[in-house]
């Protein structure tokens, strides 16, 4: 009893010292750490120079917005990708990880945000799946049964039994389940991929008393999430990406203020030049007029109006719900209030193609999956959503689509300025340009931009800001989504700032700095 | 033909790799280079998939030359091969459409067999004694539509999963079928059908030249029209098509009305073969068809469809039924060759595909 209150003793002395000095490589030996990962996939750099740190028994939160490269690095971790360049040492000693099985037997289990259990088995069964206890080829059930209902226990649910079908149990459930199968491999690191995006919030709370257990018994949790509030109530240190790059490491939770994350997730690594603001002429006339807009559940009451040559930036965090009202104005999802109109008409709701009939064009935020054909050549991309005018009598004349696309290759200097090319092998930044293009020659009236920079190489994102503002001095009405908030006070002549699925604040671009946007995104989400 | 590539691709990817931390401004070199050596391989793999049936069409031709010399080696044989290609050929070059949009028709097979029985019904046959053999084309090409609109609908607006809804309709349409022939072969009796479509025009059956116009046609409008623009664009990327402004539905609606059509046209084809309209027409000739377009190189995921691969494909089947016919082999022994073949050339879809594309 007494030596086990000195350790504890130490152990709380320790965690102190951890806090103090942020880079503790003298305090504890790192359970885990990743050195100057890189993955490089065909024309994107997933990662570029990654460094992580986890001490045995802390909570490590990774913290990055969409893109920045956190579920590439989960994957490495799990043994799902291989890293193009970098180390992984766990307890000092440098290892590979070949597969995910590989990663289990040496102690990395991954708790993945869509949760990987088979719902037609019993509890017991997914926790023993792919190591199914049994003896001379027969399956020992009720051995299986009494570790799982152990672990069940050891996590605080031993009221779950071994014998439901996790079918029928909560999404909270089916955590615990797959929490217990990383046990059942005697993890030592558990990394969590954002897993309160699918827990209520009594849910939450006990996922928290979870992960509270989990460190006590000296495992340790790299946990994932963007929600501040999670952070400041679990974590022990925070590692922040951006680009794929480490931009903070070790901040201790405690004496790190949010908006200094805020700014690290978001702000700018790299001052840019951005293209100057001419002024949107008072009598310019409004193009897209959006009343009263709303998705139930997602966002509401949502009015804004763009005139013609403005660009309107929407400025927020992820699941704020800025890239569902995109996507609801362009006709994708069917707003279930409020109303759209372009030049004064209103547009049929639920209808991508009245949208883009009546001129409103959508580059999309997953550019890969969501806007290009990705093994059709670059010509192609660019005249999807106009072959058809070339045409005549249904008959393509591809020989007019080659030469516009090579005009506006030529205008936008996408690179390689070859038509043919499949739209597969371009850089990111270079199949934004793609997507411009594709608009371009549609003529649009409103251009809806999601995330333009993402996954977008840094010299390449000052052309597309360029070109984002010719676009709008030619008279096009610009709406662009970034979670990026320089970028949007930077390009944007007027700002909304989105939190919540309300629009909380709007006003000149050049009357509002990232503090008062970061303080808006606060309240709002606090609320 | 797959090394210069990949290597390139490797020495690509280390010129990133080895860049030094900042040096962003000199990434356009190592891009430059990537992107090369993608797009080179992205237009030679097709050709090279083509190129790849041909040879093996013409491997096959030598063997069935070598085993059977001049029985095979005949013009008359040429014809026999021909005709044995050109039904499952015309079905074959719609199901490319639909498989190119990243869809399937099951029912090819039975919706054949319900339209050769309902344009040969002796309600129908009397019509066309009367009026001529119109009738019963029209008859066939219309109930095949027909058919093939039905799935699109439940496919397209009622989202009901293209392999279920088409399933559903290989059982409803062969037992409609039945029904309608009361399981009695209908003899096909109207001469000014029989002379049109099992005569000759100029030295080829006319059903071989139904399939060739059908197979010319299929290629003009895959690749020549914005009907086929779209084909490949919903089986690419349904996603980014419906962003673009293509109405998704309504083209997944007209490629199954025209897989149909295809079915209806093949029904005249084995009404003029067989000069008998059979509800067990057409039995199994969808695994036959599927089987030619995914041999010919068509992307069963969608998004890359060949009408030149499936001619090809076709051309490879039917001459391999032709070669083991002549040798008396039996029908047994070609069906396991079949087997083979079709797993041979989805392996090497595989393989292209994975080589192809990029892991992301």
């Amino acid at each position: 009893m007494v030596s086990d209150d000195r350790h504890g003793g130490e152990a709380a002395h320790d965690a102190m010292e951890r806090t103090q000095a942020p880079t503790a490589t003298a305090a504890g030996r790192p359970l885990l750490e990743m050195r100057g990962i890189v993955k490089v996939f065909p024309g994107a750099r997933a990662l570029d120079g990654v460094d992580l740190e986890v001490l045995p028994g802390e909570v490590h939160c990774l913290l990055g917005q969409n893109g920045a490269g956190k579920s590439t690095l989960i994957k490495v971790l799990a043994g799902a990708h291989q890293p193009t360049e970098g180390q992984i040492l766990i307890d000092g000693e440098p290892v590979t990880i070949p597969s995910p099985v590989a990663g289990l037997k040496l102690g990395v289990a991954t708790i993945y945000q869509e949760l990987d259990v088979v719902d037609g088995l019993t509890v017991a069964e997914n926790v023993f799946l792919g190591h199914e206890l049994d003896s001379a080829g027969f399956s020992r059930r009720r051995e299986a049964a009494r570790r799982t209902r152990e672990l069940l226990a050891r996590l605080g649910h031993g009221n779950i039994s071994p014998h439901r079908e996790v079918g029928t149990l909560s999404a909270a459930g089916k955590q615990v389940v797959s929490m217990a199968r990383a046990l059942s491999h005697d993890a030592r690191v558990i990394v969590m991929d954002e897993p309160s995006a699918v827990l209520d919030t009594g849910e939450v709370a006990t996922l928290f008393r979870i992960v509270r257990e989990l460190k006590a018994q000296g495992v340790a949790v790299v946990y994932i999430s963007h929600r501040m509030e999670e952070i400041r109530q679990i974590g022990d240190r925070i590692t922040v990406l951006k680009d794929g790059r480490t931009v903070a490491q070790n901040l201790p939770v405690a004496s790190t203020p949010t908006r200094e994350l805020i700014r690290l997730m978001t702000g700018r690594t790299v001052e840019f030049d951005f293209p100057p603001r001419p002024g949107v002429p008072a009598d310019a006339p409004v193009v897209l007029d959006v009343e009263n807009l709303g998705l139930r559940g997602v966002f509401e009451d949502v009015s804004l109006q763009v005139r013609a040559g403005e660009v309107v930036g929407l400025a927020g965090l992820v699941g704020a719900g800025r890239s569902e009202i995109l996507e609801t104005l362009y006709g994708a999802r069917r707003a279930t209030t409020g109303s759209v109109r372009v030049d004064g008409q209103r547009l049929r709701p639920g209808s991508v193609g009245a949208a883009v009939g009546a001129g409103i064009g959508l580059a999309p935020e997953e550019r890969k999956s969501q806007g290009l054909l990705l093994d059709e050549p670059v010509y192609r991309n660019i005249t999807l959503s106009t072959f058809g005018r070339f045409a005549r009598g249904g008959l393509l004349d591809e020989r007019a689509e080659r030469k516009v696309a090579r005009e506006q290759v030529a205008a936008l200097d996408l690179r390689p300025a070859q038509v043919e090319r499949a739209a597969r092998t371009l850089s990111g930044g270079n199949q934004q340009k793609a997507m411009l293009a594709r608009w371009l020659v549609h003529g649009c009236r409103v251009l809806l931009l999601d995330e333009p920079t993402r996954g977008v190489d840094v010299g390449a994102r000052a052309e597309i800001y360029g070109l984002v503002r010719r676009l709008a001095d030619a008279g096009t009405a610009v709406l662009v989504v970034s979670s990026e908030i320089p970028e949007v006070l930077g390009l944007a002549d007027r700002v909304l700032v989105v939190a919540e699925g309300r629009v909380v604040h709007q006003s000149a671009a050049t009357e509002i700095d990232e503090h008062r946007v970061l303080d808006l995104v606060m309240e709002g989400s606090a609320a | 033909m797959s090394e210069p590539t990949i290597g390139a691709r490797t020495t690509a990817g280390d010129d990133i790799a080895h860049r030094l931390p900042g040096q962003d401004a000199g990434t356009a070199g190592g891009h430059q280079q990537a992107i090369d050596s993608g797009s080179r391989r992205w237009s030679s793999s097709g050709a090279a998939r083509n190129g790849g049936l041909v040879v093996a069409l013409a491997l096959l031709c030598v063997v069935g030359w070598a085993t059977a010399g001049s029985r095979f080696a005949s013009l008359q044989n040429v014809e026999v091969i021909l005709s044995l290609a050109a039904v499952t050929g015309v079905l074959a070059i719609g199901m490319t459409f639909v498989i190119t949009a990243g869809g399937i028709d099951l029912s090819v097979g039975s919706v054949l067999g319900l339209a050769s029985v309902w344009a040969s019904t002796l309600a129908t046959q009397a019509m066309a004694q009367q009026y001529g053999w119109v009738v019963m084309v029209g008859c066939a090409l219309a109930v095949g539509l027909g058919a093939g609109l039905v799935n699109g609908v439940l496919i397209a607006y009622g989202r009901v999963v293209a392999f279920i809804a088409t399933l559903a309709m290989l059982a409803a349409a062969r037992g409609l079928a039945e029904i309608i022939a009361g399981r009695r072969t209908q003899i096909v009796t109207v001469d000014s059908f029989l002379d049109i479509f099992r005569g000759d025009l100029l030295g080829l059956p006319v059903i071989v030249w139904i399939f060739l116009v059908v197979a010319v046609a299929g290629w003009f409008l895959l690749n020549r029209t914005t009907f086929g623009r779209r084909t490949v664009a919903v089986g690419g990327n349904p996603e980014a098509a419906r962003l673009a402004g293509i109405n998704v539905r309504r083209h997944t609606l007209y490629l199954y009305g025209l897989t149909g059509l295809a079915a209806g046209i093949g029904a005249v084809m084995m009404l003029a073969r067989t000069t008998a309209g059979s509800s067990t027409n057409g039995t199994l000739l969808e695994l036959d068809t599927i089987a030619a377009v995914v041999v010919g190189g068509t992307l069963l995921a969608g998004g890359r469809g060949t009408i030149v691969g499936t001619v090809l494909g076709v051309l490879i089947f039917s001459t391999l039924t032709n070669v083991f016919i002549q040798n008396d082999l039996n029908s047994s022994v070609q069906a396991v060759a079949k087997g083979a073949i079709i797993v041979g050339a989805v392996l090497l879809q595989q393989w292209f595909a994975r080589r192809d594309t990029a892991t992301t």
